[in-house]
């Protein structure tokens, strides 16, 4: 059959696979159609800037004398944590909207193109940096506004918010996977928040102390990447020992990357 | 002339629906394949098995000699595909959509930058360019969709159902683009619902039901064997409906079938000749026609005298298999 086969001139002869190279290339302009979608509607931003405000009002003024004694104390605990939880909260919107993305047709042009199947979900998760960079500008903002300041040099302030980023992108993956599993958009931020709600309250966020909780919740805190996360980032933008508290919080970031990430890909091509 | 489509026994089920149940392709380079059937025949199937969205379970497929499994991104790279529904996106301007594609087949961005304006001006959307494609009219969306599959310079294209839902003004500008890819040197697969488009455009028409091919052939060919056409005649005044029916059953021989209220009258026909002598003969005796037409036979008829059963029918059985690939839009 392959003699009557019109084959191709041997210079158009198109690749076989695709580089890494490319995917990157790739990956990076679909990050740009993100970009150039919130650039068309910036209301879309609206839950990540109202987001921290609404969060940081409200729990420095409900907990702050109750915990630290007084609201400024609680301010420069209360803030690195809601680093933490805004770089989880943050990527919520991302499941939701991959879920309405697979439903239209924008997906079908992508996987007939000679791209990676990675590039699309890459480019995702990249160009979603924008919610988060909204997000940690407003919270810092808010925050400064109302007290806080950083009580350590800027080199270190900045691997603070670099390591709240790998863990945003690391914890992208996993609204990847449940944007992908969930059956509408509707049912996406449900299952985030169960996902979500036990990490940010089992965790170090709110109270800086654990040792009032009971027995088994301060061993979930102890594993709790988010604990170590925000522990890290007490350290980083304030001051006090870093401990291991960097190491784990990578460690988690690679391992939830390691799970999600073929999770999330063998999916992908089932929902083609 | 090479082959450039090529599939063989290729077989698909999801869950209970055989989607595909052993189809065999072959299209010539240069040439229009027109796929031809009703809703959940398997002509979506067919087209993203062999624009390799979708492994096919069993049979394979070659696009210009490539393995549609092994070798996909060889594939991808000279196919261009149209589905049912726009495959952009909604929020970035149509401009915006095709510089994107252009970048993702790695065309410098300059050179991305040019095709999409050229590809806007050729398809008419030089003025909505900067416009979300949201705001597009369903007509411009298919061009641009159209369009989009174009910016590779693809040697094969696969259209799916490209007029369905378009109004005639739309569908012509369409059929116009699809002549034009033609012209342009590039084999064309597309599937449509309507005998007249496949009559139109395709040089093979392949009839498919329940996921096989159960007819392939010229347009002609075809047409002959679905039998005849239908002549259609209106009564511009309602009250000689009768008078209308009794002329056309006596230069027919046949006996017509009359819709009073309407004042129409249409009758099957073997010999395009007897149009001439029914306007003739309304002429003589003054009676005013609304509408004088032949008409190719439809779908459904082609069905009737292929498989002795409706198409419309199946498709309500059927559609549960394409429903989650066709769902979307429409």
């Amino acid at each position: 059959m392959s003699t009557t086969m019109a084959a191709p001139p041997a210079s158009a002869l198109p690749p076989g696979r695709v580089s890494a190279r490319r995917t990157v290339r790739h990956s990076l302009t679909l990050a740009w159609r993100n970009i150039a979608q919130l650039r068309h509607s910036p209301e879309k931003l609206i839950d990540v800037t109202l987001m921290p405000l609404v969060f940081l009002t409200l729990f420095l003024y409900v907990f702050g004398g109750a915990v630290a004694g007084n609201t400024h104390a609680y301010l420069q605990q209360l803030l690195p944590g809601l680093v933490a939880q805004m770089a989880m909260f943050a990527t919520m919107g991302l499941g939701t909207a991959l879920n309405e993305d697979m439903r239209k047709g924008v997906f079908d042009r992508f996987r007939s193109l000679p791209i990676a199947r990675s590039a699309p979900l890459i480019g995702t998760v990249l160009g979603d940096t924008v919610r988060f960079l909204t997000v940690m500008v407003v919270l810092t903002a808010a925050g400064t506004a109302l007290g806080f300041r950083f009580g350590s040099d800027p080199l270190r302030v900045l691997a603070g918010f670099g390591l709240a980023y790998l863990f945003y992108l690391a914890f992208s993956w996993i609204s990847v996977v449940v944007g992908l599993l969930a059956p509408s958009p509707e049912t996406v931020q449900g299952l985030a928040f169960i996902f979500v709600m036990p990490l940010t309250f089992g965790s170090s966020v709110f109270v800086a102390n654990t040792s009032t909780m009971p027995g088994w919740l301060q061993a979930w805190t102890k594993v709790n990447p988010v604990t170590h996360l925000t522990d890290a980032l007490r350290a980083l933008l304030v001051s006090g020992p870093v401990g291991n508290h960097v190491w784990f919080t990578l460690a988690w970031a690679v391992g939830i990357v390691t799970v999600t990430f073929p999770i999330a890909m063998v999916m992908y091509a089932r929902r083609a | 002339m090479g082959h450039v489509i090529r599939a063989e026994g290729l077989r698909k089920r999801f869950g209970e629906t055989q989607a595909l149940d052993g189809v065999d392709l072959d299209v010539e380079s240069g040439t229009v394949l027109g796929v031809l059937g009703p809703n959940g025949a398997g002509k979506t199937t067919a087209v993203r098995v062999l624009a390799t969205l979708l492994r096919p379970d069993e049979g394979r497929a070659e696009i210009c000699g490539f393995d549609v499994r092994r070798e996909a991104t060889r594939v991808r790279a000279l196919i261009g595909l149209t589905g049912q529904y726009a495959s952009l996106d909604e929020e970035l301007t149509g401009r915006e959509n095709l510089v994107m594609i252009g970048r993702l087949l790695d065309l410098p961005r300059a050179e991305a930058r040019a095709r999409a304006a050229g590809l806007l001006e050729r398809f008419r959307l030089s003025d909505a360019g900067g416009r979300a494609v949201k705001t597009y009219s369903g007509g411009m969306r298919r061009r641009l969709d159209i369009a989009a599959s174009m910016i590779n310079r693809p040697r094969v294209v696969f259209l799916d159902e490209p007029t369905t839902g378009l109004d005639p003004r739309a569908r012509g500008e369409v059929w116009e683009t699809v002549r034009e890819l033609v012209a342009d040197g590039a084999t064309v697969l597309l599937t449509t619902q309507y005998l007249e488009e496949a009559d139109a455009l395709a040089d093979r028409i392949a009839v498919f039901d329940h996921g096989r091919v159960i007819a392939d052939g010229t347009p002609a060919g075809l047409k002959a064997r679905a039998g005849r056409q239908t002549l259609a005649v209106r009564a511009a005044e309602v009250f000689r409906t009768g008078q209308l029916a009794e002329i056309v059953a006596e230069l027919t021989g046949e006996r017509p079938e009359v819709r009073a209220e309407a004042g129409l009258v249409t009758v099957p026909v073997t010999d395009p000749g007897v149009l001439r002598a029914v306007v003739q003969r309304l002429d003589e005796v003054d009676l005013v026609a609304a509408e004088v037409a032949l008409r190719l036979p439809s779908l459904d008829e082609v069905f009737l005298s292929l498989t002795g059963h409706m198409a419309s029918r199946d498709a309500a059985d059927e559609a549960v298999g394409e429903q989650r690939l066709e769902g979307s839009v429409r």
